[in-house]
């Protein structure tokens, strides 16, 4: 491989990884949502993503020029070979850890997909166009669940500020960026995402204030995605995930 | 009888293409206007079925009382020159 498109697939690799993660969070709530409407509106969120997640992951087995396909990249690498922010992988918790995940991830897509419109690659350009429809509504309904919790009963505003506060620390990763990015970004075709960052933040406090929660400040930030270095729970789930194609590889039906 | 735990209930109403009318698609559980468009969204249009959703609180429809069917609806039974069969369909038109 060429030096961009090395850079290019690992780039559509971690793109690839956060939507293919976070969909199989989501999809593990199928059936056990907190009502039946509810419980499909968050599956229809995890097959948005499956697609998006075989976007990229397609483009990256391209890139790659190895052979290999979108579901050998998705079915068949170990636990550090994922590229996927920390955050995306951690648990479904209680329905407000669910959506505070939602709320965090969904703000930060829509800001990054947008600058990504205008990538000078036009496979993620293509790809981002795509998916910042989707993104507009899971941002909207992470955002109104937020508000209902948050300005709901004294129950409900407690454990929504919980859930965001517990997962605060994982927002700090979201906005790291390493050589990949600094290469891709001085051809013009990777997102500059320490300029998302205030973007981010006064979105994600304008919806707080909304609901009337108290926006988490500073404090220590997990890192390690980038270097493949995850979480306890990425093991466990991969265990579930990939088990039909490590036990039966090929398996058809 | 075990009462209905899950929020209000919002009947739904689908419009498939523009132009047409807004049929009855079925009905939704939620706590507010916004929650009962969205979950109209997720479980009615899918798979393209729609291009404008309406969402009604159930109870602002007001419906007719079976028990008061024979007066609402007997009389129209025997009244055939209510339909305009008598007349010549012109040519061309599929329906008057």
């Amino acid at each position: 491989m060429a030096d961009t498109a090395q850079l290019k697939y690992t780039y559509s690799l971690r793109l690839g990884d956060n939507a293919w993660i976070l969909s199989h969070r989501l999809s593990e709530l199928c059936s056990n949502g907190p009502f039946l409407e509810e419980d499909l509106a968050l599956t229809n969120l995890a097959l948005d993503l499956i697609g998006r997640a075989q976007g990229f992951l397609k483009y990256a087995a391209e890139l790659e020029e190895k052979g290999r396909t979108a579901d050998d990249l998705a079915y068949r690498r170990n636990e550090r070979q994922y590229y996927n922010n920390l955050l995306v992988e951690m648990p479904n918790g209680d329905f407000a850890t669910t959506i505070a995940r939602q709320l965090y991830i969904s703000v930060f897509e829509y800001y990054f997909f947008t600058a990504l419109q205008n990538s000078k690659d036009e496979t993620f350009a293509g790809l981002s166009a795509k998916t910042i429809k989707e993104v507009k509504y899971h941002m909207a309904h992470a955002a109104d669940w937020v508000v209902r919790l948050g300005d709901g009963t004294e129950e409900s505003h407690a454990k929504m500020q919980q859930a965001l506060n517990e997962l605060w620390m994982y927002t700090g990763e979201l906005f790291e960026m390493d050589s990949v990015d600094e290469a891709l970004m001085a051809e013009g075709i990777a997102v500059d995402l320490a300029a998302l960052r205030p973007l981010w933040e006064s979105h994600i406090r304008k919806v707080m204030e909304e609901a009337t929660l108290e926006m988490p400040e500073g404090g220590y930030m997990q890192t390690g995605s980038r270097q493949g270095i995850h979480t306890e729970h990425l093991g466990h789930m991969l265990g579930e995930m990939q088990y039909l194609q490590r036990a039966y590889p090929d398996a058809k039906w | 009888m075990a009462t209905d735990s899950q929020l209000d209930i919002w009947e739904v109403f689908i419009q498939s293409r523009n132009g047409s009318h807004h049929t009855h698609a079925g009905s939704v559980h939620a706590s507010d206007r916004k929650m009962a468009l969205q979950n109209a969204r997720d479980i009615y249009t899918r798979r393209g079925e729609g291009s404008s959703i309406w969402v009604v609180p159930a109870n602002a429809i007001v419906a007719s009382n079976p028990d008061e069917a024979d007066m609402f609806f007997d009389p129209a039974d025997d009244k055939v020159y209510r339909h305009p069969t008598f007349y010549v369909m012109p040519e061309g038109a599929k329906q008057i």
